[in-house]
């Protein structure tokens, strides 16, 4: 088997290594690190470093990982030596072990600049794990600490320790704060914002010395002045780690010298990440090695020399919250050619530059608002003609964007409509209770807890207006159950849990609540085709007594009426009832239906026996109903019988739960008269055909539906929309419509993985669709035959005894 | 001071909630929590909203119409913040029956 070494167990070896693994195939892998720790995420310290991520989160492959993939893992041995003749690497601890191939990614070393007093105690590095651990130990409110060094690491290391408590100075060299990447202006910008957050700056000083007695007291500069500090941190740049390649004899430069595919001067070693120096560049970010690392696995594991590595393009970005700084390509623009374009407001902070070459970006500098960051960056990366957007390269033309749309309002307009609360209110709250999230502003407000419209309103003005505001990325549905819906569904899958207190037993808090509790009884129940434990305690009260909650406490009934097509009889009866049980009020609904509204729980039962029809199931997350239009039965302009595979589509998916409503329309032609290309699922019917249209929507998001697929016979247009009603109904996220639900996935994928897709995958959906409509039935019945003990009575004690 | 002879136990299933009309027509809300049965007034302090037909999470009751959550031992209001209550009356249990206590409120005397 081929034998693969590679030194150094850090971000760019390790994902090298994975994307070799994706080739599969025969290869024994040793992978030497001289940290103790499994691969992690190194640009992460400086979160943890901050406290805003625990050490855990940080991992990156844990030890299963290596075991999975039958890696020698040998963790906290260096290797001191490369036998290139013999073709083996030796380590300090006398292993010795043979390749085939060798790949050097021993990444760089913090630099230690030539000046006394660094070899004592209390004066730290930020490279490692280790070291951040050393600085979480050593960091205490009022400690004074001493940065040297105000690159990015230096400022990241800065802020960590401030965060920390510490008493902070930076120190840096030149007269320019992140001179590498920022210019003169830039940098007085950034040094103002990083003096508003409480650190101190010292620009334009040489460090002479360290000064102490084995403990650093303090540090000295060349001008003879001294500043006191408790400990030091040296942040004064990296130097590739090369010592090792160089006593081999290979070809080094500033790094190890590496061709197209990453090949250094010996036909069997290669060279990738921050070691390797490549057409002269040494490149000291991640996206860059990560992209060497699959070059060089697609010529290692597969032969394939048709991609090499031709250089990244990089962007710099400070990780400070609240201290925007972005740069990437030539920011100086020195040359008379380029054309620079700059914009700053000194009061706010924000000074941006663009560098133009021949029309095109050469170079871009934000600092202070870097929200325009994607934009430039797409301008630099695709090297777009900038002519046409002359006059609007800073900003964007004007565009309903939600930003401005909060500073546009009156302190007295509506924000939430649902629950009547203004902006005033909101900002008023923000201020006097502290409020950072959009969870705490629901729960203060009511805000945002009716309709949900206006969730990104509201986070907006939170944005705007909350120092601490951080937008939050819903890990789980609630936290009664804190894993994301996919995971919920393993679960139920893997563990055979067939009732919502199961899952909640085991994965939950044993409690759950009324967010979680219907969304788990959907999942059950899809997951095994309608053969779950149902527990009635977990829905909400529509799906206990099949009928939908009015603002008094009444309930509304909404017969089916497939397709909208009714009947002398249903109409009778439909009469009679709402006759006999003074319905308040009869009303033709948006959806092609009869509503009767304004019925007690009691009567429930008996009127729907009286009214001998299915349930419309308008209370529920299910199939609601199919709009038609009269198509060829009667419509001079009519391609299809629309009414017909309408009423039949409605057939086939009734009385089934789904993620969120699903509402469906059959048109006979394009003219689309009921509205089939803004429903969850259309079909629009065309001379020879049928188009089948999903994701549409005309609620409070009003989107147009995407082409599914176009098919000929009737049929066929049935059965992709029975495909795609049970492809939503197993991936879709509770309460997520198919409009967010297309938009989330993109209809390519989608149209892969449902019409495009193997048949026997098909087949499959298909198949589960048939069985969870086997199991279901008209829940209506329940009327004539209670599921549960007094499901609709009222209670009347029997006798008082005392 | 009254004790009224309710139902029995298994009319009202595992955290659900029944409502309950008294002979002088006042309405509870009682449920069955698994371990014991509680009862609280039947309308929702923010709009009326039955809370009988609210979800049950731990030892509170979801209102259906706005969410509002009450407590059920206390029937003081958890979510929003609010000094709004409802009542809530003792309850026990003999022979497999359910027994709730109800007093009516004794208007407070008008100072004069
Ligand atoms: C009765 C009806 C209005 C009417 O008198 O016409 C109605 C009534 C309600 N709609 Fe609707 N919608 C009705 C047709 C519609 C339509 C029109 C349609 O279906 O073609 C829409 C826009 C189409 C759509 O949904 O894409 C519509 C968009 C909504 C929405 C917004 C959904 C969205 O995600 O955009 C909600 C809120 C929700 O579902 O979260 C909603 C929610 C509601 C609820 C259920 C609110 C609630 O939870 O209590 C209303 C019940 C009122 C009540 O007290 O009974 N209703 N609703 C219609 C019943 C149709 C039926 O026969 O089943
Ligand atoms: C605090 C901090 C913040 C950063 N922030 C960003 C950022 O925001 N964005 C960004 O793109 N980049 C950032 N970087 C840089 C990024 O982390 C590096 O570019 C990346 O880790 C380099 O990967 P590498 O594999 O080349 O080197 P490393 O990740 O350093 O891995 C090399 C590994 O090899 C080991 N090793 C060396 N010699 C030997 C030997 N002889 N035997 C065995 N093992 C050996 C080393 O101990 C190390 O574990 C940051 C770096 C730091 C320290
Ligand atoms: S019926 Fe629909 S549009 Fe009318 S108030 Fe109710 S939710 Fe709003
Ligand atoms: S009536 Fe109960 S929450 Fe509004």
């Amino acid at each position: 088997m081929r034998k693969l070494v590679v030194i150094g167990n850090g971000m760019a070896g390790v994902a090298c290594v994975e994307q070799l693994l994706k080739y599969g195939g025969e290869v024994a892998i040793t992978i030497f690190g001289d940290e103790t720790h499994v691969n992690y995420n190194r640009i992460m310290l400086s979160s943890v470093l901050a406290g805003d991520k625990p050490e855990e989160a940080i991992v990156l492959n844990d030890l299963d990982w290596y075991r999975k993939h039958n890696i020698d893992l040998k963790l906290g041995r260096r290797v001191v030596e490369i036998d290139r003749e013999l073709r083996l690497v030796r380590a300090d601890d006398g292993t010795v072990v043979g390749y085939d191939q060798l790949i050097i990614a021993t990444g760089s070393v913090a630099f230690v600049p030539p000046m006394g007093g660094t070899d004592q105690e209390n004066v730290y590095a930020f490279r490692t794990l280790d070291d951040t651990r050393a600085l979480l130990r050593r960091a205490r409110p009022g400690a004074r600490a001493v940065v040297i060094g105000g690159g990015l690491l230096g400022l990241e290391a800065a802020r960590g320790l401030q965060v920390q408590g510490c008493d902070v100075t930076v120190v840096h060299l030149l007269e320019t704060l992140m001179n590498i990447q920022l210019d003169v202006t830039g940098g007085e910008y950034l040094r103002r914002k990083i003096e508003q957050l409480g650190v101190k700056v010292l620009t334009s000083r040489k460090t002479a010395a360290l000064t102490g007695d084995g403990r650093v007291r303090g540090v000295r500069f060349d001008d003879g002045e001294e500043v006191p500090a408790d400990f030091v941190v040296l942040a004064c740049g990296i130097r590739p780690n090369t010592a090792l390649a160089r006593s081999a004899g290979l070809q080094v430069n500033r790094g190890i010298v590496v061709d197209d595919f990453l090949r250094t001067s010996d036909e069997h070693i290669y060279a990738v990440g921050e070691c390797a120096e490549h057409r002269g560049i040494v490149y000291g970010l991640v996206a860059p090695l990560l992209e060497q690392g699959k070059v060089l696995a697609a010529a290692l594991a597969a032969e394939d020399y048709s991609r090499p590595y031709q250089g990244s393009l990089t962007a710099a970005k400070l990780k400070i919250m609240g201290v925007d700084v972005f740069s990437a390509g030539d920011v100086n623009g020195n040359d008379p050619s380029n054309e620079v374009v700059r914009y700053e407001d000194a009061g706010q902070g924000v000074y941006k530059k663009l560098v133009l070459k021949e029309k095109r970006l050469a170079g871009v500098l934000l600092v202070g608002d870097a929200s325009q960051e994607h934009r430039f960056m797409d301008w630099l990366r695709t090297q777009a003609d900038l002519a046409p957007v002359r006059d609007s390269l800073m900003f964007p033309p004007p565009t309903p964007d939600r930003g401005s749309q909060v500073a546009a309002m009156a302190d007295s307009e509506i924000v939430c409509g649902c629950m009547g609360v203004t902006k005033g209110a909101i900002i008023g709250a923000i201020h006097e209770k502290g409020l950072s999230t959009l969870a705490q502003l629901k729960d203060c407000t009511r805000a945002s807890t009716g309709c949900g419209s206006c969730t990104h309103l509201c986070e907006s003005l939170l944005q705007a207006v909350a120092p601490g505001f951080a937008r939050e990325i819903p890990e789980g549905m609630c936290s009664c159950l804190p894993y994301p819906q996919e995971k919920v569904r393993e679960f139920i899958r893997g563990q055979q849990l067939r009732s919502v207190q199961e899952v909640l037993d085991i994965y939950g808090n044993g409690v759950g609540c009324e967010i979680c509790k219907p969304a788990l009884s959907y999942m059950v129940d899809v997951v095994w085709c309608g053969e779950h434990d149902e527990d009635r305690s977990a829905r909400f009260i529509n799906d206990r007594v099949h009928a939908n909650i009015q603002k008094d406490g009444t309930f509304s009934v909404i017969p089916r009426m497939r397709g909208g097509v009714t009947s002398v009889a249903e109409l009778r009866r439909i009469a009679d009832v709402a006759e006999k049980y003074r319905i308040p009020m009869i009303k033709v609904t948006g959806s092609q239906r009869i509503d009767l509204l304004g019925v007690k729980k009691q009567d429930l039962p008996a009127i729907w026996a009286e009214l001998d029809m299915p349930s419309g199931m308008a209370y529920t997350k299910g199939v609601r109903m199919v709009k038609t239009c009269v198509g060829t039965e009667f419509c001079r302009f009519g391609t299809q019988d629309s009414t017909a595979a309408g009423i039949e589509l409605e057939h086939r998916l009734e009385q089934l739960h789904s993620p969120h409503k699903v509402k469906m329309g059959v048109v006979g032609c394009p003219r689309n008269c009921a509205e089939a290309t803004v429903k969850d699922i259309g079909l629009v019917g065309q001379e020879g055909g049928w188009q089948v249209v999903v994701g549409g929507a005309a609620g409070k998001t009003v989107r147009k539906a995407d082409l599914l697929i176009t098919v000929t016979e009737t049929e066929q247009a049935l059965q992709a929309a029975q495909i795609f009603f049970q492809y939503y109904r197993e991936n879709a996220n509770y309460l997520e419509r198919t409009y967010d639900f297309v938009e989330r996935l993109g209809i390519e994928k989608i149209r892969k993985e449902t019409v495009y897709a193997p048949e026997a995958v098909r087949s499959g959906l298909l198949e589960r669709l048939r069985k969870s409509r086997a199991h279901a039935s008209d829940p209506w019945l329940e009327g004539r035959q209670p599921a549960r003990p007094t499901q609709f009575v009222q209670i009347e004690p029997v006798e008082v005894v005392q | 001071m009254s004790w009224y002879k309710v139902t029995h136990i298994s009319n009202i299933p595992l955290r659900e909630g029944r409502k309950v009309r008294l002979p002088n027509r006042r309405e509870l809300a009682l449920f069955n929590l698994g371990t014991h049965f509680l009862a609280i007034d039947q309308q929702c302090p923010h709009l009326g909203g039955p809370l009988s037909d609210g979800i049950v999470v731990g030892d509170t009751v979801v209102c259906p119409l706005h969410a509002w959550k009450i407590c059920l031992s206390t029937g003081s209001v958890r979510k929003p913040a609010s000094n709004s209550c409802v009542r809530s009356y003792p309850t026990r249990i003999e022979n497999e029956t359910v027994f709730i206590e109800f007093t009516e409120e004794i208007p407070e005397q008008v100072a004069s």
